[in-house]
């Protein structure tokens, strides 16, 4: 048995050409010690600092262990087997929960996706599933016929068609891996409350950094966008009041972006209403309002304040409903019942913000 | 104070039909939101249908066929990307093809 950090031996089914395995030599399946990794519940500094990346950057799209058997402490033939993701993070949060606790591990391949949304894309599945215990040789390395699979890898999961195909019985252990322990304890047995998917203001605090990210891109491309217009002069393009004259502009872009990306989310259940957009919509009325009284504004126009009331809030809703692909409790049809009223309203406030943007234009260079 | 958060109401496509469920209470075991109940020991019944985020967890892990949800992603972006390549919502996210080992 070896200790390997990122990834185990190779099995035949896999890809190899990345850097971190090609140094592995490939040993023959079904000989079980050399296929078995053994792991360890501790997080080194390294596992620290990849699960923040992950948080923070596309980093978490090339973060995976290799599918296959892990030994967590001493497992033997009674020891429990756990069924987890090939995403590092998920691999990781786990054999940390099982720290003094001997058991095997067995980790699908899901291209490096965590564990509920492999299991929404059916790559932690039935079949997977199936294939890793047959690769595995499961039934010779274990005596008994149990698999604990994590809840939330269960809308991947038949357990019957798995229990027909290969005899070994699915229990779905807790949504929270710290809660492992508890279950195994309780003889395999959930609470109630360990069935439940909790959305703490943590659990969404860490996931802000993915939400601003995207938005900032398109803030970017707005303020650029906005600095040109902004520029143009009927005598051509004077980048210097473009920087002066855009200002509030670019304030109160910033200001939707914090509010639909970073704010909405974090007061999400003190939002009055249950639509992403409307919710989003409400913070950003609130930030724009925020933002008017807090700056000077070289031209106050009528255009310019039409402009802004329309403009950013429903730029807030817009982010603030992206939300919903980072939430534990949006469904589908909700989220396209918003987008059914929401994107007519998104797509012509752009058409009109667009033109009330050339009007103060024409208005700033006394044309109106 | 995040589980009570509700999404919108009467949206949920979950049908349950009581006429095959043998209260086997997979269901219960699989919901993260505790849509179902097991009614008096016998069979199961929806409790807060509302809170259904159409994950299909349910309807998968149901051998008698009781349970039928049109599962998905709950993620707008995901869902405009349908709209706009006319195909099925797909997470971009999740679409890694360059996976290590």
């Amino acid at each position: 048995m070896k200790n390997v950090s990122c990834c185990g031996p190779q099995t035949k089914d896999t890809s190899d050409n990345l850097p971190c395995c090609t140094k592995q030599e490939a040993p023959e399946i079904g000989f079980i010690p050399s296929i078995v990794s053994r792991v360890s519940a501790e997080w080194t500094w390294m596992d620290y600092l990849g699960q923040i990346r992950c948080r923070v950057s596309s980093f978490r799209n090339s973060y995976t262990v290799k599918p296959g058997l892990y030994a967590a402490g001493n497992p033997d033939k009674n020891s429990d087997v756990f069924v987890s993701a090939n995403y590092k993070m998920s691999f990781d949060i786990l054999r940390r929960a099982l720290k003094d606790i001997n058991a095997w591990i067995l980790v699908l391949d899901t291209k490096g996706i965590n564990v509920w949304c492999a299991a929404g894309k059916g790559t932690f599945g039935t079949d997977e599933l199936i294939k890793r215990i047959d690769a595995s040789q499961l039934e010779k390395t274990v005596s008994h016929k149990r698999i604990i699979a994590p809840q939330l890898g269960a809308p991947g999961i038949a357990a019957h068609i798995v229990q027909q195909k290969t005899g070994f019985r699915i229990s779905y252990g807790p949504i929270d891996a710290r809660d492992i322990r508890r279950y195994v304890e309780a003889g395999y047995k959930a609470t109630e409350d360990m069935r439940r998917v909790k959305f703490t203001v943590w659990d969404r605090l860490v996931l802000t950094p993915m939400e601003l990210l995207p938005a900032l891109k398109g803030y970017v491309l707005y303020a650029l966008l906005i600095f040109f217009i902004i520029s143009l002069k009927p005598s051509g393009i004077i980048f210097k009041d473009g920087l002066a004259n855009g200002l509030p502009f670019f304030f109160l872009g910033f200001l939707a972006v914090l509010s639909g990306a970073l704010v909405t989310p974090l007061l999400l259940p003190f939002v009055p209403f249950r639509s992403f957009a409307v919710k989003g919509w409400i913070i950003g009325l609130f930030f724009t309002f925020l933002g008017i009284k807090n700056i000077t504004i070289a031209t106050p126009t009528t255009a310019f304040y039409v402009f802004s009331w329309l403009f950013f809030p429903l730029a807030s809703s817009y982010i603030a409903l992206q939300f919903t692909g980072s939430t534990v409790f949006t469904g589908m049809s909700g989220v396209k019942k918003e987008l059914r009223f929401a994107m007519p309203v998104y797509i012509s406030t752009a058409i009109i913000s667009f033109g009330l943007l050339v009007l103060f234009k024409l208005n700033q260079w006394g044309l109106l | 104070m995040g589980a009570s958060v509700k999404y919108l109401a009467n949206v949920t496509s979950l049908k349950f039909f009581s006429d095959t469920c043998t209260g086997c209470g997979r269901c219960v075991e699989v919901c993260p939101h505790a849509v179902f109940i097991i009614v008096s020991g016998k069979k199961a019944a929806l409790s807060d249908k509302d809170r259904c985020m159409e994950c299909g967890a349910c309807a998968r892990n149901c051998a008698f066929g009781a349970i039928a949800v049109n599962a998905g992603v709950g993620c707008a972006s995901a869902i405009i990307n349908g709209m706009v390549t006319g195909g099925e919502p797909s997470c971009g996210c999740s679409d890694a093809q360059n996976a290590c080992c």
